[in-house]
């Protein structure tokens, strides 16, 4: 077993070693900071250096930056502008029309439809309104938006709370397969009564995934080989596995069925709908609230948050305050790749019932980006999760009403989540005042302010 | 090129890191800096190279003033420098590393490299490799440097890379070259070709200016040596020169920093360290070292920097795997034990580097101050934290120890050095202890808080505790030691009694080896030296001889006991 011994100060790190001479300390790791940065520190520097203030223009700046790219992609726009000196007024007019319909759409498709309010009036009573599920229309962009953030949050907080322990965990996706794998089995092969069904199920997910996170953390713990490589490289190991498992009958695949694809769950297994048959949400979103708190709990109120948050700051005063910092990486892992298991457990229980090499779809990036904009906080995370949840509900409306692409919405993300990891440049665009080097990282021990 | 500092001052906030330094460095002299980490070596050459202004003083060239705005300007007026880490791309050779940045700059005018008038960037922008190779190869041959242009920089052994910042500062046409520990990286036999290639540079005269704190290497290269202290000159010497002089110029004797303390009243032995030996990939950095310290007594280990304390203190705490030995505690074998099982059995640990090792600095005061303890009563039951209880604690604890802080939830690293070593010493303190062990524990401080540590940690001996202090300052030492043990390459020379004169221990420390009794030839010798009106002169401590006498424990006492570094001799 290799542990790698603590970094000792070299022998002459200049005058800095002579107490309150701050300022040139300052210079010399800034110097070394630009030396040899690795992906972990750019990462860790794109969280610590944001404020809510730069999250929030970055959002906007997405947001006006998306507007122009739906405006010159609309082919009725573009017609216009070839007309633009006969009829300039009409390209600009066309142009805004584009764009704010498409706004217009994504927030129809996944907060509030009006139509659907004067439907539900124009019904000649309300319990028919109801038994017609006109009154689940009005509530389904809503739902929607819960379902599509619900295994957003989930693996969003498996990378968030690693993060807080100092470790990238880029291997959402495969930790969300191992719980797939479970959860899905469990819930096909095993017969159980209704309730501990679909309990043992998500338990199943929680552990499936917990396997392949603590791996990760294992081998990093106990060889030093990095985090990041190796959680990349299981999200490959795990992607084949599952396709080999998809691609035999006596395995995972269905029997009969000549696609890659399990049988279909018991209804035992299904996670219980929160607001009736014509909405799709469901307990799932509830686990994902209740994980969020939990993480904050752990985080803030307990002592294996504290070695969590304590050997992410400072792994070598760690050591020395007597904690394990391996057995930290292993937990932290564990527990992180239990809830992107979770996240897999509310996609096959809660809206596929069932398990293909779809199921996973980007969860694993769309994870990073979430803990991303999420500030590596659980709060954050539950935000940024319902964000990226509305956009992926409010997408295919987008299409319809405006034949906006909906490879738009991903590219809007893409630019949110650029600004975010990007502050210097939100921060130039908007010429806000650098944020105190270091001073951010106060949020991060909240727990203590009175 | 005759170089001359007058008066250099430069400040960082209230500290100088240094205070009115003049020297001189005459053509074709070897000039070495001699100082301990923090000394304002590093900050010198760095306001003689133009990386930092002096706030005062000025820098003479042949008597005329220079101004060096950036390393630009340095290089310019002829003073090069070979930085400690060195700043080489791996996958460039040597001849395009010596050439970087200066492609079409005509660096090689007067003739030193070559004698075409024109840099290396040719007509069209294309790079003229050949004569950036011609150079380098003609320097090298000059100066018996034996590098070769093609060679990958990344391929090369650390001592062959120094010598190509070597080739790049003299291509630039340096009469003044820095080279800032130049040896830290070397081993012995390229450290020997080191010194070959300066005896060289300084017959085509060349200067050199050496900044080293190795005793033994100053002594063999330099023509003169000054010595830095807290960002003063507080010597020059030409050698020869003993080490023991060296020694106690470096670390100081003045000692203008007394607590007042009681007779310390030594009881049992707590802490008992056997034949501990310490390997890495480099040697034996603590090589069969013995010592027992008593509960009630503080045992000082005095020792230039890096001859093992570090690797010491990092293999009682548990963070460094030992090669053989043993570590007991209160009579329990701890030597396998884990850091945690260390503190739990009653360790109590200042860190050498605390903004490393002791402090996580994003955290809070409050919880810095439970950074061992926050998993036991009452600060946790179970795996819940007690906020309440860990706040309670802060406040309690900021007054006792009088910490400058905003309020308990401001983040650790934003204090000063004094407060955070408050904040250190009164959590290591404040749970129950038997040992406390402080690496360097007012390095860095301002004179209050040195103070206020002081009298802590003799506090702390008055309580009973068995107290082990590594420092790099005599002062220090002599302030605070019952029982001095002087540390080095990795043994101890020797045991004294707290009235041992500063010489001694300079001997000591330069390796001298332990004889009973003191010799009285070098007390004499220095004897000029220690009548400062500062020699730590203490009465000698009759309990202490008392508990002494009887034992004989191997190490125990300087005098007559078989010295550990004899046994490994042995």
């Amino acid at each position: 077993m290799t542990t790698p011994p603590p970094a000792l100060p070299s022998p002459e790190p200049g005058p800095s070693t002579t107490g309150p001479s701050a300022a040139p300390q300052a210079e010399d790791e800034d110097a070394k900071a630009k030396d040899g940065r690795s992906f972990g520190d750019f990462l860790r520097e794109a969280v610590q250096e944001n404020t809510v203030t730069v999250t929030v223009l970055a959002l906007l700046s997405a947001t006006v930056l998306g507007g122009l790219l739906t405006a010159f992609t609309n082919s009725g726009v573009l017609h216009a502008w070839s007309n633009f000196f006969s009829a300039p007024g009409n390209a600009i007019a066309k142009a805004w029309d584009a764009a704010s319909g498409t706004y217009v759409a994504l927030f129809e498709g996944s907060v509030f439809n009006p139509h659907t309010i004067s439907a539900l009036f124009q019904q000649a009573s309300f319990s028919t309104a109801i038994h017609d599920g006109y009154l689940s229309a009005v509530f389904n962009p809503l739902s929607e938006t819960a379902v599509q953030a619900t295994p957003l949050i989930l693996a969003g907080l498996a990378v968030a709370l690693p993060y807080q322990a100092g470790l990238f965990n880029i291997g959402g996706q495969s930790q969300f397969i191992g719980g797939a794998i479970m959860s899905a089995w469990l819930g096909y092969a095993v017969n159980l009564p209704f309730f501990v069904h679909v309990v043992v199920c998500v338990i199943g997910g929680f552990v499936g995934g917990a396997a392949i996170g603590w791996l990760a953390g294992e081998i990093k713990a106990r060889t030093g080989a990095h985090e990041v490589i190796v959680t990349i490289m299981l999200n490959y190991v795990m992607q084949y596995f599952l396709a080999y498992l998809l691609s035999s009958q006596s395995l995972l695949q269905a029997s009969g069925s000549s696609n890659a694809i399990t049988p279909a769950i018991a209804s035992d297994a299904h996670l219980p709908l929160l607001a009736g048959t014509h909405l799709r949400i469901n307990a799932g979103f509830l686990i994902a609230l209740a994980c969020a708190f939990a993480v904050w709990w752990l985080l803030n109120r307990t002592t294996t948050g504290f070695e969590f948050r304590s050997v992410g700051a400072n792994a070598s005063a760690s050591r020395v305050a007597g904690m394990n910092v391996e057995r930290n990486w292993s937990l932290v892992m564990l527990i992180g790749g239990g809830l992107a298991g979770l996240a897999a457990s509310t996609v096959i229980l809660g809206t596929d019932f069932t398990l293909n090499p779809q199921s996973y779809g980007t969860y694993g990036i769309d994870a990073i980006t979430v803990a991303l904009l999420g500030l590596g906080r659980p709060g954050g995370v539950v935000a940024a999760g319902l964000l990226f949840g509305a956009l992926h509900a409010g997408s295919p409306g987008m299409q319809t009403a405006t034949g906006t692409p909906v490879q738009i919405v991903q590219v809007i993300q893409a630019l949110m989540v650029l600004f975010v990891a990007a502050p210097p440049l939100v921060r130039a665009t908007f010429r806000l005042r650098a944020a105190r080097a270091r001073g951010v990282s106060t949020s991060m021990s909240k727990g203590w302010n009175a | 090129m005759e170089l001359e500092l007058r008066g250099i001052t430069k400040r960082f906030g209230l500290l100088a890191a240094n205070d009115g330094i003049s020297l001189s460095v005459a053509p074709g002299q070897v000039h070495a800096l001699l100082g301990e980490n923090g000394a304002g070596k590093t900050t010198l050459m760095n306001v003689l190279y133009g990386l930092t202004q002096p706030d005062e003083g000025e820098i003479l060239l042949d008597g005329e003033p220079a101004k060096f705005g950036s390393p630009r300007d340095a290089i310019a007026a002829g003073i090069g420098m070979v930085h400690q880490h060195f700043m080489l791309v791996p996958v460039f050779t040597v001849a395009d590393n010596v050439t970087l940045g200066h492609e079409s700059s005509d660096f090689s005018r007067g003739g030193l490299g070559g004698s075409s008038p024109r840099g290396i960037l040719g007509r069209g922008g294309l790079l003229n490799r050949g004569k950036a190779r011609r150079d380098v190869a003609d320097l090298s041959h000059r100066y018996g440097l034996d590098v070769d242009p093609d060679a990958l920089v990344g391929e090369l052994p650390v001592g062959i890379q120094q010598r190509v910042e070597i080739v790049k500062a003299l291509i630039r046409q340096a009469n003044v070259l820095i080279l800032d520990e130049p040896t830290a990286v070397l081993t012995p036999a390229e450290t020997e070709e080191l010194f070959r290639i300066i005896r060289q540079l300084k017959e085509g005269g060349t200067s050199v200016i050496f900044i080293s704190h190795k005793l033994r290497e100053v002594q063999a290269i330099a023509d003169t040596i000054t010595v830095l202290r807290r960002g003063q000159v507080v010597g020059q010497r030409t050698p020869p020169v003993t080490e023991d002089d060296l020694a106690s110029l470096m670390v100081g004797r003045n000692v203008q920093l007394r607590v007042s303390k009681q007779p310390a009243k030594p009881g049992e032995v707590v802490l008992d360290v056997a034949d501990l030996t310490v390997g890495d990939s480099g040697g034996l950095p603590v090589n069969g070292l013995s010592f027992q310290v008593r509960a009630g007594e503080i045992l000082g280990i005095a020792g230039v920097q890096g001859n093992g304390q570090t690797e010491l203190c990092e293999a009682l705490m548990g963070l460094r795997p030992t090669v053989g030995g043993s570590v007991t505690v209160n009579g329990r074998d701890l030597t396998r034990a884990s850091p945690r099982a260390r503190l739990r059995a009653g360790v109590a640990y200042v860190p050498e580097d605390r903004r490393e090792d002791g402090l996580v600095g994003t955290f809070s005061v409050a919880e810095n101050l439970i950074l061992d303890m926050y998993d036991r009563p009452p600060y946790a039951s179970g795996i819940n934290l007690h906020l309440p209880a860990v706040r309670a604690n802060a406040t309690e604890r900021i007054q006792e120890f009088d910490i400058r802080t905003g309020s308990p939830a401001t983040p650790a690293g934003t204090l000063s050095g004094g407060n955070q070593q408050k904040v250190i010493l009164a959590r290591e303190v404040g749970r129950e202890h038997k040992v406390l062990i402080a690496s360097q524990p007012t390095r860095g401080l301002d004179v209050g808080s040195i103070e206020f540590v002081h009298r802590r940690i003799i506090e702390q001996r008055d309580h009973g505790v068995a107290v082990v202090i590594v420092s790099s300052e005599l002062d220090e030492i002599y302030a605070l030691a019952d029982r001095i043990a002087v540390m080095y390459e990795g043994k101890i020379t020797g045991f004294r009694d707290p009235d041992v004169p500063a010489a001694e221990l300079g001997r000591l420390m330069a390796g001298g080896a332990d004889s009973s009794g003191v010799p009285g030839a070098t007390v004499e010798a220095d004897g000029a030296l220690l009548v400062d009106g500062a020699q730590p002169v203490r009465e000698a401590d009759p309990a202490h001889e008392g508990g002494a006498a009887p034992d004989g424990d191997p190490g125990y006492d300087g005098d007559g006991a078989p010295a550990p570094a004899d046994q490994e001799e042995a």
